[in-house]
């Protein structure tokens, strides 16, 4: 119970400021609509209560989002094209492929790495200089040319969500691969064991705690590549397309709802991986 | 490893240093590392000869290079010049053979693998199948006393527990030759004598050949069978004392005279040799 206090404390804090700025952020806009219905008679709690409830603020209160949370997520049928369930769903989809690919790209690169060093100096600059091109210009180029070999759907955001996520988990893993202390290694050398041995037994070994750090970070990069992904194609829906239409229409209150089912998707796979990572690192150093 | 495996060590002096037996040869070795600073000489012409069944103790003060002499006895380091053979092999033969084992200042052990697992960690290596690894945990386990901690992990155990484990772990696969780089040097005073006399005895049931660094003149005097004195820049012999206390000696012994004069003797070298550096 402890614990909660300080977390109770942070929430409030964050609520107050929200209000506060979604108050302050309104009120001109609410002042002009005062002006255009001719209305002068208003008190400041009206203006202040009114602020609160625009149907196109500039920044939306907390309990507009939340109750355009409860009519999206709970009151839609996750059928219709209107339920962020069935949006959320679609980003997962496109997010689970784009990572599994990322990851064992990722891994893959860094075993690489890890047994021919003379390839880090070859590949690292690549690797790299991937990571420096805006994912935004890059995106809309990648789903034009993979819809040239017909390859349309989940796969090119899949795709882009997979090139986001590698790279934090192959810098990750080299690091982790890289980990055990020399004399852990020294000693492998001292029972001449092969390269894989020294890589079975030691360094894979010694990557755990690295591994899940990486998956972590993959994991919530893979949902901002499917996101930005979506952005590209907004008749496939998923939530960078509910994104976009909100921008389109200045729903502001249809952006911020999305964007929050995409922040709670992220923190369900970070925290998912975060729980096996615990689990995985207890039965490895603690449980005979 | 145990009793029954090891031929019984020749117990008189001569055949001991008979040179057909020499389990390290080492002429003419120096070795250069090439630092930023510019090059350090770590270890200038040594020459040594180690008979089957001694124990060698290495004493100098820190970059003598008595780490760097084990290490490019492992085949840790490369030499710069001069010839080591050990059993009449080139040291990456000795090594490819496995002909020795390995214990280091800290004790290595793996922090995922329980104490038992530590210890078949070589075994796995070489190849020994499963019924042949267990018996050998279980003896190197008992060797070491510490039979019922195999299902402890290493941070369950106390710094002189997991410096034993890191023992049986290298006798396990039963090589001739062992080689320990100050291997209680983290350890405190009581503990370090509880395990130098195991030590002691372990040396005295095998019949293995040992080298082994310290930083301790009393531990030197009282497990070795000869003192190699080193000194520093460049790393060089200075003195090997012969040391020929009784193989059952006890912790008594270091307060008769003659284990003084030794000391005394060892304490001397290492002043002079150390002295024109102030």
């Amino acid at each position: 119970m402890k614990s909660a206090l300080p977390i109770l404390t942070v929430v409030f804090a964050v609520l107050v400021a929200w209000y506060a700025a979604a108050a302050l952020m309104n009120a001109s806009l609410q002042r002009d609509a005062y002006a255009n219905a001719e209305r002068i008679d208003y008190s400041t709690q009206d203006l202040i209560a009114d602020s609160l409830n625009m149907e196109r603020p500039k920044l939306p209160a907390p309990h507009q989002v939340v109750s355009e949370l409860y009519k999206l997520v709970l009151a839609t049928a996750p059928t219709s094209k209107r339920s962020l369930v069935y949006h959320g769903a679609i980003t997962l989809e496109e997010t689970l492929i784009g990572f599994l690919i990322g990851a064992a790209l990722g891994i893959g690169l860094a075993v690489i790495i890890v047994s021919m060093r003379w390839l880090e100096r070859s590949m690292m600059p690549w690797i790299i200089a991937s990571q420096t091109v805006p994912i935004i210009a890059l995106a809309p180029m990648i789903v034009v040319i993979l819809n040239q070999f017909n390859i349309t759907g989940v796969a090119p955001k899949a795709a882009i969500a997979a090139y986001l996520s590698f790279f934090p988990i192959t810098v990750g893993m080299v690091k982790g691969f890289r980990s055990p202390d020399p004399l852990m290694l020294d000693l492998m050398r001292t029972y001449s064991a092969t390269r894989a041995q020294t890589f079975l037994k030691l360094r894979a070994p010694a990557s755990a705690p690295f591994f899940f750090a990486s998956m972590k970070i993959g994991a919530a990069a893979a949902v901002v590549g499917a996101i930005v992904a979506e952005l590209t194609k907004s008749e496939d829906g998923g939530l960078g397309a509910r994104l976009l239409e909100g921008s389109y229409y200045g729903q502001t209150v249809q952006i911020w709802t999305a964007l929050f089912v995409g922040a709670a998707l992220s923190a369900a796979l970070v925290g998912l991986i975060g729980f096996l990572g615990r689990t995985t690192e207890r039965r490895m150093w603690f449980v005979p | 490893m145990s009793v029954a495996s090891v031929s019984s060590p020749p117990k008189d002096a001569a055949s001991r240093t008979s040179p057909v037996d020499a389990v390290i040869e080492i002429s003419g070795l120096s070795l250069r590392f090439e630092t930023r600073d510019g090059p350090v000489d770590a270890l200038s012409n040594i020459n040594l000869k180690v008979a089957r069944g001694e124990f060698v103790s290495f004493i100098g003060p820190s970059g003598c290079g008595k780490t760097t002499l084990l290490r490019a006895v492992a085949d840790l380091e490369t030499p710069t010049n001069g010839v080591i053979r050990v059993n009449s092999m080139s040291p990456d033969e000795a090594r490819a053979k496995r002909a020795y084992g390995y214990v280091f200042q800290a004790p290595a052990l793996y922090p995922w693998r329980t104490v038992a697992r530590n210890i078949a960690l070589p075994l796995e290596i070489m190849g020994f199948d499963k019924t042949e690894r267990e018996k050998r945990v279980a003896r190197g386990l008992d060797l070491v006393n510490l039979s019922g901690f195999g299902n402890k992990f290493p941070w369950q155990l106390s710094g002189g527990m997991q410096q034993r484990a890191s023992i049986a772990r290298a006798l396990s696969f039963d090589p001739d030759l062992l080689l320990m780089d100050e291997p209680f040097g983290a350890l405190d005073e009581i503990v370090r004598d509880m395990l130098n006399q195991q030590l002691l005895r372990l040396w005295e049931v095998t019949g293995k050949t040992v080298l082994f660094v310290t930083h301790s003149i009393p531990e030197a005097v009282f497990l070795s069978t000869h003192i190699v004195v080193m000194s520093p820049r460049p790393g060089r012999i200075y003195d090997v004392i012969e040391c020929n206390f009784p193989r059952d000696r006890q912790l008594e012994i270091r307060e008769t005279p003659e284990f003084m004069s030794v000391a005394n003797r060892v304490r001397h070298g290492l002043r002079q040799g150390h002295s024109y550096d102030g």
